[in-house]
């Protein structure tokens, strides 16, 4: 569109503009919103929502056109956009409309529907996509300032409520605290490589020894900075305040779609520039994972507030994920993506029930508060089950089948002991998962009044549970999805 | 042309003298004796003068086409190719690199050799005053960056020395940290000259996208490092006349002219700058800093020329910016706020030249200009010293006679700037306003004719009131100070004899039709296009008759302000009475700066405070809010034990489950040191599994083979 209408304004644009036009029609509709905002009066601010999602719909267009892309290196080697981009833009497409769809009702009911809401969280989309295009340090670290600054603001976005701005302040605070770690990696990865491409560190690396120190400390810094990015122990600290005090909606997009761009970040610089130092960080990779599984779940037991629960189990995922990357064959890599891609809907359909939850005066958060939600609304328990059994990983749900191919990675490679705690895991997970669902199927409902579901809401409630079962009963299709992402140069070269 | 003689070759020593002084003083300044600093720094001043003068001298002796040198001191900012606007691939680089050319040459001339002067001067000023050392290692620090801003072949290398000079300035006018007037007009320089360096940088930008380069020039450059420059690519002809993107450019470095050299609208902070030492407003606020903006849009001229409508406003802006400040002169009681909006008024006359294509009008303005308003300052410098401090011409008078080598001096560049023939500003101005008159078909440029003569009138008018109420009529000076009266040392009055002589024959060098000064900066500022039939070509009666009217009009505003001030006393007062509204509107300067404070200055005020309440709110909130949430955590954690010792045995393997959990809350106290620090010590924790292990199998392997 933005080139179409250039081109008759007489503007020629490099033909790599194509190649961040994603991006660029995220840019346009944030700004559009922020302008069309003032022209809103109160009633009518759904507009907003409905502008942001036309933005991600063109701007899923323009990324539809470069699905067959086979690495495309532009602007100075800054981007480069292969399968794995193309996916994993996808996925932050998919779930910044599936939060846009829960947010308007949800900020209605907060009395905070601003237009800025939707701008922020298409700029932290872009960000996102450049996390997961950009092949070089200084493009990557952008994308993740934007992300992380837009989201810094969205957890805050409730001004009147403490827990808001508590938890903003202390996402300010801890997330400049790990990116100047991680800044500080990114130097000495810079220092050592003599270049900002990722390639040209990862030959740089290659030549050195494996014991160097200065090599080892660019690692750990790095490591740390990314790990606190997708809340993995001891980097975690963060996250259940950070999601108990973000507007929902916002909790449902930084546990998924951050998440998912961190691990984008993650993957390109361990599986380049790190990748010929990999028996360096393979163990301590695999001890991290196994620390995140074990406080994320045993975490997640006590918990009474539903987002605190859901931010330790979200914990325990990213323990799984790593476990891939730990194996590093094509199924486990596969089975990041697969499981990324299950978990943006699972893991927002558990928190579109919580925002279901929130009516006048009532927060809704509270493990109570789905006390008897099955005679109150009973396709809400149902689904609710759906998303629990998923997220625990039960056949024949979609959570499962991305479960198994991290075990099958871990087997293939020899991990038995890893696999062995990643399938004891399970059982703290069903526990606390299944705690959830026992106060919505079995005890009395109290006085609390009936939750009503909107129709923007029941899309996305239809549409995750609709993936989930689908892709739980019929996997291949999404499992080739994720697998295109293999035919990435930069893991083709590893894997060869 | 291969031997480029020893001044020429060793152009980058003249900015580093003075800085090396400045960096002297500001570092080992306070152990120094006052003698040490003067001479360091004087003697620094003069030997760049002397080099620069060499390096004119050398530039001079070549043929007039050949008068570009150019030396790359080192690679700054190494090339960048990109794709802009420009065809082909696009070099952005930046080299530290020297120009000199006619033009350059006349500012460093007038920078070392006015600055020079006015060091010599500030020994005897500033001699009693404390910080001594800071106010030469600032003054040093000024010459060098105004030196690197002449003297710079690029834009970029030019906005290091122009933000170096803005800091200078704000340095200077605060010298006098103690008193919060001066901070403050320090402060409101600072950020009024900021708004204007946002259109400069802007401006920057637009042309590295859209001229592909911004080194000015590659004249005078061999080899590798020749690629075009900023002006060699609007001369090629690639671009039209008129273009929206040249005149927006064009606009653009004007926005950042009218900060630095106080035009319309960004004038404000100039007459409050004069809180600073009075050699700092005749070096940075006269003679020097505030012609940086005259300096940048000559030098990109070759833009100027084609972008027709960016001319007119810049003459526009001018003309009314010289009659408008000069009203404000006209009233003033302060004996430096006078000199202030003249300098203003005289600046004003140099965009109006430029404006109308009349580059070397406004250079040799800028020149005599910096003659003759550094010696007004200084010579109310010699006043101001000679009556302990006072400003107020209201308490001086008759001092003619009490200190006679300032009053003739001062009486010499009064009369260069009222316009008296054969005194320099009269051949400048004159040149400015008959080339405004010939300036164009339009109507527009007789009305600005007519704004700049009766400027000139008015510009007389003002200063001969300032003349006559300081040295002439009776003595208004307090009894205390009366007998303290006395003539400055001559560390002060030589400087004040040397820029009288320069004022009085300083302009003969453009005496028209001789043109000695023109056809030494006509290469620098040659049309773009051929021009259509050069505007006058002979002497011609319009001419010598616009001559006698402006010589008649200067005359004309004497003669009023002898009659208001000398002749008939209470004149001026009744006067003001009976315009009352009138002359109560000027003398608070148009209410300029109480409309700016309620637009701009209160707004931004209240954003300030709105978010000083947010932090209030949030921040220290927080800490009272973090120890609540963890009393409360403990207290639930209570009584959570509670229920488990009461219910004892609810469930075993749930129990066992959740006494695991119990270290995880344990941990997450809700504050955020607590998290910060367990990220350190997971930092650290990777650190000693990465490194830890290396050194324990090391010092195994050692143990092994011990």
């Amino acid at each position: 569109m933005v080139q179409d209408l250039l081109s008759r304004l007489g503007m020629q644009l490099p033909k790599e503009f194509a190649l961040i036009l994603p991006q660029v029609q995220l840019g346009i509709f944030a700004l559009g919103i922020l302008l069309t905002d003032f022209l809103l009066d109160r009633k009518s601010r759904w507009w907003n929502a409905v502008l942001a999602l036309a933005g991600v719909g063109f701007s899923g267009k323009a990324l539809w056109n470069l699905r067959n892309l086979e690495d495309v290196s532009a602007y100075h080697s800054s981007i480069v956009v292969d399968p794995f981009a193309v996916f994993f833009g996808f996925l932050f497409l998919i779930s910044a409309a599936l939060v846009i769809l829960l947010s308007v009702r949800y900020l209605e009911i907060e009395d905070e529907h601003h237009g800025e809401f939707y701008a922020l969280l298409l700029l932290a989309t872009i960000g996102m996509m450049f996390l997961a295009t950009g092949s070089d340090l200084i493009t990557l670290f952008l994308g993740l300032e934007t992300m992380a600054l837009s989201f810094y603001v969205l957890t805050g976005f409730l001004r009147h409520r403490k827990a808001s701005n508590e938890g903003a302040l202390k996402y300010v605070l801890l997330g400049a605290f790990s990116s100047g770690i991680l800044a500080y990696g990114f130097s000495l990865m810079y220092g050592i490589g003599g270049s900002t491409n990722l390639a040209r560190i990862a030959q740089a690396y290659a030549e050195r020894s494996p014991g160097d120190p200065l090599v080892l400390i660019s690692l750990v810094t790095v490591s740390a900075g990314v790990f606190f990015k997708i809340a993995a122990v001891p980097f975690h600290m963060w996250a259940p305040d950070v999601y108990e005090g973000a507007p929902t909606s916002i909790t449902a997009s930084i546990s998924v779609a951050s998440k998912a761009a961190s691990f984008a970040l993650l993957l390109r610089i361990f599986c380049t520039a790190f990748w010929p130092i990999r028996p360096n960080w393979e163990m301590v990779v695999a001890g991290v994972a196994v620390a995140s599984m074990t406080i994320g779940n045993f975490g997640a037991i006590t918990q009474s507030n539903l987002k605190r629960l859901l931010a330790y189990s979200s914990i325990g995922h990213v323990g799984y994920m790593l476990l891939g990357l730990v194996a590093g064959t094509p199924d486990g890599f596969k089975g990041i993506a697969f499981y990324l891609l299950v978990y943006v809907f699972m893991n927002t359909g558990a928190f579109a029930i919580v925002i279901l939850l929130r009516r006048e005066g009532v927060i809704g958060e509270d493990i109570e508060d789905l006390n008897g939600l099955i005679s109150r609304r009973p396709v809400a328990a149902i689904l609710l089950l759906i998303f629990m059994l998923s997220l625990a990983g039960i056949p024949p749900t979609a959570g499962f089948i991305g479960k198994y191919f991290i075990f099958l990675s871990l087997i293939e490679t020899g991990h038995y002991v890893l696999a062995v705690f990643a399938a004891l895991y399970i059982a703290p997970a069903l526990y606390y998962y299944f705690r959830v669902v026992v106060h919505a199927w079995m005890r009395e409902p109290g006085g609390a009044a009936r939750p009503t579901i909107s129709v923007a809401q029941g899309v996305a409630l239809a549409a995750c549970t609709l993936f989930i079962l689908v892709a739980g009963l019929l996997p291949d299709r999404f499992i080739n999805f994720a697998g295109t992402t293999l035919q990435s140069q930069f893991l083709q070269m590893i894997l060869r | 042309m291969n031997e480029a003689g020893y001044f020429l070759e060793h152009i980058g020593w003249i900015p580093l003298f003075p800085l090396a002084s400045a960096a002297l003083m500001l570092l080992l300044g306070r152990r120094l004796p006052k003698a040490a600093v003067s001479v360091a720094c004087v003697g620094s001043v003069f030997v760049s003068f002397v080099y620069a003068a060499g390096a004119v001298l050398q530039l001079g002796a070549r043929p007039a086409e050949e008068r570009v040198f150019q030396k790359i001191l080192f690679e700054w900012i190494p090339a960048i190719p990109y794709h802009g606007a420009a065809p082909g691939l696009s070099q952005f680089s930046a080299d530290w690199g020297m120009l000199l050319d006619p033009l350059s040459s006349v500012m460093i001339l007038v920078v070392t050799g006015v600055g020079f002067l006015i060091h010599v001067y500030s020994i005897g000023y500033m001699g009693h005053e404390g910080g001594y050392y800071r106010f030469f290692g600032y003054m040093n620090l000024f010459m060098f960056s105004m030196l690197t801003l002449v003297l710079g072949n690029n834009l970029l290398l030019l906005f290091v020395g122009w933000e170096g000079v803005g800091l200078c300035s704000y340095l200077l006018i605060g010298f006098f940290f103690l008193k919060k007037s001066a901070s403050d007009a320090g402060k409101k320089a600072f950020v009024v000259n900021r708004v204007g360096d946002a259109g400069f940088l802007l401006g920057i930008f637009l042309a590295s996208t859209v001229l592909g380069t911004i080194r000015f020039t590659d004249h005078g450059l061999e080899g590798a490092a020749k690629f075009s420059g900023m002006i060699d690519v609007l001369r090629s002809g690639a671009f039209h006349s008129g273009e929206a993107v040249l005149t927006a450019m064009a606009i653009l470095f004007f926005i950042g002219a009218t900060g630095k050299s106080a035009q319309i609208p960004l004038y404000t902070w100039l007459p409050d700058a004069m809180e600073g030492p009075t050699p700092v407003s005749a070096l940075i606020h006269a003679a020097t800093m505030v012609t940086a903006g005259v300096y940048m849009v000559t030098r990109m001229n070759a833009l100027y020329q084609l972008a027709p409508e960016a001319m007119l406003t810049v003459a526009v802006i001018g003309g009314l910016t010289a009659f408008y400040a000069a009203t404000m002169g006209l009233v003033q009681n302060d004996i430096k706020r006078v000199l202030a909006y003249s300098t203003i008024s005289q600046l004003g006359y140099m965009f109006l030249a430029l404006g109308v294509g009349a580059f070397t009008a406004g250079i040799f303005h800028l020149m005599t200009h910096a003659f003759f308003k550094a010696l007004l300052f200084l010579g109310s410098g010699s006043v101001i010293h000679a009556l302990s401090g006072e400003q107020d011409m209201r308490r001086m008078g008759g001092l003619w006679s009490k200190i006679p080598t300032t009053a003739w001096t001062f009486m010499a560049a009064t009369l260069a700037i009222a316009g008296i023939p054969p005194l320099a500003g009269f051949f400048s101005k004159d040149e400015i306003l008959w080339r405004t008159f010939a300036g164009g078909e339009s109507g527009i440029y007789k009305v600005l004719y007519l704004v700049g003569l009766v400027t000139a009138g008015m510009t007389a008018f003002y200063m001969f009131r300032l003349v006559n109420l300081t040295f002439f009529g009776k003595s208004r000076v307090e009894h205390e100070v009366e007998h303290h009266i006395h003539e400055s040392p001559s560390s002060m009055t030589v400087p004040l004899m040397i820029l009288a002589f320069l004022s009085v024959v300083g302009g003969w060098i453009g005496l028209p039709h001789l043109s000695l000064f023109e056809r030494w900066l006509e290469p620098v500022v040659a049309p773009v296009q051929a021009a259509a039939g050069a505007a006058e070509a002979g002497w011609s009666m319009v001419e010598a008759g616009m001559m006698l009217i402006s010589v008649l009009v200067a005359l004309g505003g004497i003669w009023l302000a002898y009659n208001i001030y000398l002749e008939r006393e209470g004149l001026a007062d009744q006067l003001a009475a009976r315009w009352k509204g009138l002359y109560e509107l000027v003398f608070h300067k148009y209410y300029m700066d109480e409309v700016y404070d309620s637009l701009f200055v209160n707004r931004t005020k209240d954003l300030a405070t709105a978010l000083g309440d947010f932090d209030r709110g949030v921040v220290d909130g927080l800490g009272v809010d973090g120890s609540a949430t963890a009393t409360r955590l403990t207290s639930r954690l209570s009584m959570w034990w509670d229920r488990w010792i009461v219910d004892g045995l609810v469930n075993l393997s749930g129990a066992i489950v959740r006494f695991a959990s119990y270290p995880v809350r344990m941990v997450q106290t809700g504050l955020v040191q607590s998290y910060a620090l367990v990220i350190l010590f997971g930092v650290l924790l990777l650190l000693v599994v990465y490194l830890g292990w290396p050194a324990v199998s090391y010092v195994r392997t050692l143990l092994h083979s011990a």
